[in-house]
């Protein structure tokens, strides 16, 4: 056997991928079969790594280094001086690895200091297509534990004792959820998996089945250990084709490993696993529609109760979690439901992955204990909002969640408290929004996202939504009056106490959130017909400054439409009625003669 | 039995009641629209909704099960502003051209709009417009109308089993529609109309044939005969104010002679000749080895569901015309021979209970010597609105008989209109041929009543002959599938497309969804039918005077040659998509 | 999979493979010097020979990394063994027949081999 003396972790995470890091890891292969290297010198492909915002990544282990941004003419720099001299390449280092000449540990650096990972703990650790790494992560120890010394009874209470509350949105106590579908008899059970991960911007159970399939295989098999189930189903879109393949690999790694299929560690417990792709309608994350897909209709919701417990896939009783909820089972398992219930707060324990996004510095995945203030995920592991710009507001929960404004940034992150707020957990989309934000214009944002995603069973969501976006419409053009504003938040409410699933109940949650915290935005619009952000076009006006413009005619000649007319050499003037407010002008003027208002 | 609490008052209700249903028995009505008993229960109108003591949303009382200790209220103030936000909401899309609706004053949602108090259209945005389907020859859709309860999809899908129509689309642009949008008569649809029985507003409709009717009544030349189904009787009335279940045969025939009608007869004959024809189909097939089961042929919804599903079946299918398009084609030859008329001038105007009738009377099977056997096919819904039309005083109208000849219809033709009413029919007279002795007692209560598949065993000549009754194709299916997979055996099989047959068929004046939770309708009209067949002194279609006379003067005996050329037809498979 | 035994065979297995991506760092470094001085004076062989001879009798938890130049370029190869909780020992103009011996010896059976180490050397 070679011993290999160094391991080059790429990150193979969709983020990277699309960052190109496929032609890195070729280059890295090619350049280390030029130098010799390839014997002693591992290349692997993992998950993500997080720091999205500076891919492609790669870490060099044993030394730990971590280069950022790498690109594929790079590469034999780092193959000729780093793996075969041992001189790191220090202008590709992430530069907060390096402190006084030498490097920090990853660990040590903001963005992961206050990350705590356990859902994340092998992304960007293993090969995810490799089942003997996972293995040698403490895999399927957890699975071994549980047939050979707990009952499904014990395994549940560990679970309960943990606190591990649902991490798709709702917060449902997991620990309860599988004793009602243990307490439910039949013969014939279920165990899901909800990998359809559909909030704009959110990616954290995607980087989980890239970066550590086998977590969730493993967890799901103790599902079943625990309910009485012997047949799992991955409900994942089609449109995340990494985390299918690798999942897939995984699956069948594992069925080969016997860890699944019939007779488990010599046990009597038979558990098998398959995927089920979904097209993509936001709705099927909701988990009675999820199990209508999978029955093979078209994914609507239906009322609850019966809930799964009870009645779920195929009628049968059934329980479904979300990837995140099953990535920590197999620690909880292993370390025990009180070294669990140690991190977090008093009734959210454990941690959370956040997938930051918008106006902020590190765009990219984090997962911190719960209880973590707004304040430093944004500031400090996010490294702040880029270009100097203030922190207007974090939107979490995505389309069924809400804003929290600056004056609540203190408030720690735990289901309760982001509910006492307006706005919910939600799977883990954090999005940042700076002064140039309009938050009328956000809510319309979110909004138009679940009016394209209702499914169209129930007529709350159907119409309700689509009456409160031509309402909201109607504002941002300032066509809006005050009465409108009450029009909507009144249809608000009853599209939340009437509809039939949790998307219509929590539709109206961006347009509620943002009306509670940023009112006055709305009245602007309505009373003063203004944008104060200078968003909603129809509200703003590019004008040119007579006094700085020296009548180039450059604008005039960059506007696509032709509204800017004038004599060269005298101010140039903007015809509104033509205007498109396209901006071209403003961003070609060499002297900062033309002004938005 | 369950105990809990609706609007303060102590209930008890038995185990698997929903909330809706609990509710009614304390004699609380709360509103509904998507829910139809026995068909839909989808939750997802959001009408019905309830407070649910620690529920955080409100519940949709339709499907919400009852539990112990539960706590509801049908009708505190944020229910009612709720179910009032939703009809606003619904009214906001809906083309709201009440004045001119086929279901105008007989509209769930008007009915909602009253119940719930609303005053003004509170919500104005764009509305989905569609293209009205009108190309089948029984059944107009018009999606601007649609409130997308679903109840059509339900009963198609779930009930019937033949999954025509479905949503497609989603969000606000959600739509009841076909396979690739296309039109329902391009489509495996059946015809049976059950999904405008279903609708609660005019999204469904029959396609209105009382224009052609009129015009051929108004033409002097033209020789216009109607003749009447069994099961229009037992339901007419209710478009006059009678109860669920009051027969008006002698009002509808007096109506029909102040119509404009030249002759007005009873399909019961037609049902009478179909037993001696069917019969002896019957018959003939027992004793020389033919192809059995027997499927009944009468309804037409359930031949095009077997030319599409049950190609394999067609054979057992009984070659007999169904009763209408056989009398049509006695008019056409042996009454206008006997009576003088040209039958080129001839217009047989049948009236069914039924909208795929309106199919059936198109096929081009249904002519002999280039005379169609029926000439228009009117629903009893478009007889009621002619009825109208002519300002007849239903109601003060007195009794009179179907006109001469044919006016001696007997009891077993009409309880053709019911569910398992033909295999009694039959199972009279083949006794009686067979056995040549008169039945002791004529009811056969085995085959009664309104179970979804019937079986009963009957000894004919020392022979087992095994029956079965299936009515709603839900139901035929189970006995089709039943026998293919070699579990069932029978030699004679009724089939009803529509569940509680011709009755409650698709033509029927329709009842809410509230009569439907009060009242069993396709009892209480099965037992209209039932009334008439007791108050008539002739009960078996053998018996028949003006059928014998028929056979003595012109078909010579059934099954003969002339009776093939006029009475008999033949099936075609029909692909599934 | 029949027994939790087999599965902890899996681990061990691969644990020696990836040890060196955890976080702990409770294993033996093997530093190479690989500057040009060093590779020059055949640090390259050297490192094989550590890289063969730790796989040869599949020591985990130890690790094999290079460095830079040090300043005493005269003595290379230069290669210094780091054991958690013992001092750094510096092996001076290696072989890679010196480089057997050193596994063997120091990483195996913890003893230095005095006669190689750059205190001997000077």
């Amino acid at each position: 056997m070679d011993m290999v003396r160094a391991h080059v972790l790429c990150c193979g995470g969709t983020g990277c991928t699309s960052s190109g890091c496929e032609a890195i890891i070729k280059e890295m292969e090619t350049q280390l079969a030029a130098n010799g290297l390839e014997k002693e010198i591992k290349v692997i492909k993992t998950g993500c790594f997080g720091l999205c915002a500076l891919g492609p990544v790669m870490i060099v282990y044993p030394e730990g280094c971590f280069y950022s941004r790498v690109q594929a003419e790079d590469v034999k720099e780092i193959v000729e001086e780093h793996l075969l001299k041992g001189r790191i390449v220090k202008r590709l280092l992430y530069k907060e690895t390096i402190e006084e000449d030498k490097i920090k540990s990853l660990n040590e650096v903001d963005f992961y200091k206050k990350q705590k990972r356990i859902a994340l703990r092998n992304c960007g650790v293993i090969d995810p297509e490799n089942i003997d790494e996972y293995i040698a992560f403490d895999g399927y120890k957890a699975l071994g534990k549980c047939l050979t010394e707990l009952s499904p009874t014990d395994v549940i209470e560990e679970i309960k004792k943990s606190g591990l509350r649902g991490r798709g949105g709702g917060g449902f106590p997991t620990g309860l959820k599988w004793q009602f579908a243990a307490a439910s008899q039949n013969e014939k059970k279920y165990v899901c998996c909800n990998a359809d991960e559909g909030d704009p911007g959110a990616f954290m159970d995607r980087s989980i089945l890239e970066g550590d399939p086998h977590a969730v295989i493993e967890a799901m098999a103790i599902a079943g250990y625990a309910i009485g189930a012997d047949q799992g189903y991955v409900y994942i879109r089609a449109e995340y084709p990494i985390a299918v393949k690798r999942l897939q690999i995984a699956i069948d790694q594992a069925k080969e490993y016997g860890l699944l299929g019939k007779g488990i560690f010599g046990t009597d417990f038979n558990f098998d696993l398959e995927i089920r792709l979904g097209a993509g309608a936001f709705v099927c994350g909701e988990e009675t529609a999820l199990m209508t897909s999978i029955e093979g209709k078209r994914g609507e919701p239906r009322p609850r109760p019966p809930f799964p417990a009870v009645k779920g896939l195929w009628e049968k009783p059934t329980i479904l979690n979300n990837v995140e909820t099953y990535a920590n089972i197999p620690q909880i398992i292993n370390n025990g439901a009180d070294w669990f219930g140690s991190m977090g707060t008093e009734k959210s324990k454990g941690t959370k992955v956040f997938a930051l996004g918008g106006k902020i510095n590190n765009t990219g995945l984090v997962e911190i204990p719960m209880g973590t203030t707004l304040r430093e995920i944004v500031e400090e592991i996010g490294g702040g909002i880029p270009n100097g710009k203030k922190f207007k507001a974090a939107q979490t929960g995505g389309p069924s969640g809400g804003c929290i404004p600056a004056h609540l940034m203190d408030t720690p992150i735990d289901y309760d408290s982001l509910i006492a707020i307006g706005s919910m957990m939600g799977s883990g989309g954090l999005i940042v929004m700076d002064e140039d934000n309009c938050m009328v214009d956000i809510a319309k944002f979110f909004l138009e996202f679940t009016v394209d995603e209702s499914c169209g069973k129930c007529t709350p969501c159907r119409i309700g939504t689509r009456r409160l976006l031509e309402l909201l419409t109607k504002i941002t053009e300032g066509k809006g009056t005050m009465e409108d504003i009450d029009k909507m938040e009144e249809l608000c409410y009853s599209i939340k106490e009437s509809s039939l699933c949790g998307l219509g109940q929590t539709a109206p949650n961006p347009v509620l959130s943002t009306l509670r915290y940023f009112r006055d935005e709305y009245e602007a619009h309505v009373r003063d017909k203004v944008c104060p952000a200078g968003v909603c076009k129809a509200l703003s006006k590019y004008m040119i400054d007579p006094e700085k413009c020296k009548g180039c005619s450059l604008c005039a000649r960059q506007c696509p439409v032709g509204a800017i007319s004038g004599e060269v050499r005298s101010p140039f003037v903007i015809a509104q009625d033509k205007c498109i407010k396209c901006g071209a002008c403003m961003s070609g003027c060499k002297f900062g003669a033309i002004y938005k208002k | 039995m369950v105990n809990l609490k609706i609007n303060g008052i102590d209930v008890s209700v038995p185990e698997g009641y929903t909330v809706l249903q609990a509710a009614r028995e304390a004699g609380i009505d709360i509103p509904t629209l998507c829910y139809l008993k026995d068909v839909s229960h989808t939750g997802s109108c959001r009408m019905c909704v309830v407070e649910i003591k620690g529920a955080r949303a409100l519940q949709a009382a339709c499907v919400y099960p009852v539990a112990e200790g539960i706590e509801v209220l049908t009708h505190s103030a944020r229910v009612k502003r709720a179910r009032k936000a939703t009809l606003e909401l619904i009214l906001s899309n809906h083309d709201r051209k009440c004045l001119t609706c086929v279901r105008n004053q007989n509209c769930e949602l008007q009915a909602l709009c009253d119940e719930l108090g609303v005053e003004e259209i509170a919500y104005e945005g764009v509305r989905n417009e569609y293209e009205i389907d009108d190309l089948s020859p029984s059944i107009v859709r018009d999606n601007n109308k649609c409130v997308l309860c679903r109840r059509c999809v339900s009963v198609c899908k779930d009930v019937q089993t033949v999954g025509v129509i479905d949503t497609m689309e989603r969000g606000f642009a959600t739509k009841v529609g076909c396979a690739f949008d296309k039109p329902l008569a391009e489509t495996a649809c059946v015809n049976c109309g059950q999904c405008i029985a279903a609708c609660p507003v005019g999204a469904l409709r029959e396609k209105d044939g009382t224009d052609l009717v009129w015009d051929a009544i108004e033409d002097e030349d033209k020789y216009v005969i109607v003749q009447t189904a069994p099961a229009v009787r037992a339901a007419l009335g209710e478009e006059f104010g009678y109860p669920i279940g009051t027969p008006v045969t002698g009002k509808m025939a007096a109506a029909l002679k102040r119509m404009g009608f030249d002759k007005a007869f009873d399909t019961d004959t037609g049902a009478d000749l179909t037993i001696m024809e069917e019969g002896t189909e019957l018959l003939d097939r027992l004793q020389n080895g033919g192809k059995l089961p027997l499927i009944t042929s009468c309804s037409p919804g359930w031949i095009k569901f077997c030319e599409h599903n049950y190609p394999d079946f067609l054979d057992n299918l009984s070659s007999c015309k169904s009763p209408h398009q056989m009398f049509g084609a006695i008019l056409k030859s042996y009454y206008a021979k006997k009576e003088g008329i040209d039958p080129k001038k001839m217009f047989v105007v049948s009236v069914m209970p039924c909208v795929a009738k309106k199919f059936e009377s198109a096929r081009e099977e249904m002519e002999c010597d280039g005379l169609r056997d029926v000439d228009a096919v009117i629903t009893t819904r478009e007889l009621a609105r002619m009825i109208k039309q002519s300002g007849i005083k239903f109601r003060e109208l007195p009794d009179e008989e179907f006109d001469n000849p044919f006016e001696r219809a007997t009891g077993a033709g009409v309880i053709f209109g019911t569910t398992g009413g033909v295999t009694e029919a039959a199972l009279r007279t083949l006794y009686e041929l067979v056995e040549k002795k008169p039945l002791d007692k004529v009811e056969f209560a085995a085959v009664r009543g309104t179970e979804g598949i019937k079986e009963a065993t009957v000894t004919l000549g020392g022979k087992d002959v095994r029956v079965a009754i299936a009515h709603g194709l839900g139901n035929a299916r189970k006995l089709l599938d039943s026998i293919r997979s070699g579990e069932k055996n029978y030699e004679f099989i009724e089939i009803m497309a529509c569940p509680g047959g011709c009755v409650t068929g698709g033509g029927q004046p329709i009842c809410s969804a509230k009569t439907y939770m009060d009242i069993d309708v396709k009892a209480e009209r099965a037992k209209a039918l039932y009334t008439e067949d007791e108050r008539l002194t002739i009960r078996k279609s053998h018996e028949n005077p003006d059928v014998k006379k028929l056979y003595d003067e012109f078909l010579e005996k059934p099954g003969s040659h002339v009776s093939h050329e006029l009475l008999h037809t033949h099936y075609k498979a029909r692909p599934k998509y | 999979m029949k027994s939790l035994a087999e599965l902890q065979e899996i681990r061990n297995r691969t644990l020696n493979n990836i040890i060196m991506r955890k976080e702990d760092g409770q294993g033996v470094r093997v530093v190479v010097g690989m500057a040009t001085c060093g590779i020059a004076a055949g640090a390259r062989p050297v490192m094989s020979a550590f890289v063969e001879e730790l796989a040869k009798r599949n020591l985990s938890n130890v690790t094999v990394t290079q460095m830079g130049c040090i300043g005493a370029c005269r003595l290379e190869p230069i290669v210094e063994i780091i054991a958690p909780n013992e001092e750094k020992v510096t092996y001076v103009k290696m072989t890679p027949e010196k480089a057997a011996r050193v596994v063997a010896e120091h990483i195996v059976n913890k003893q230095v081999v005095t006669e190689y180490t750059i205190g001997a050397a000077e």
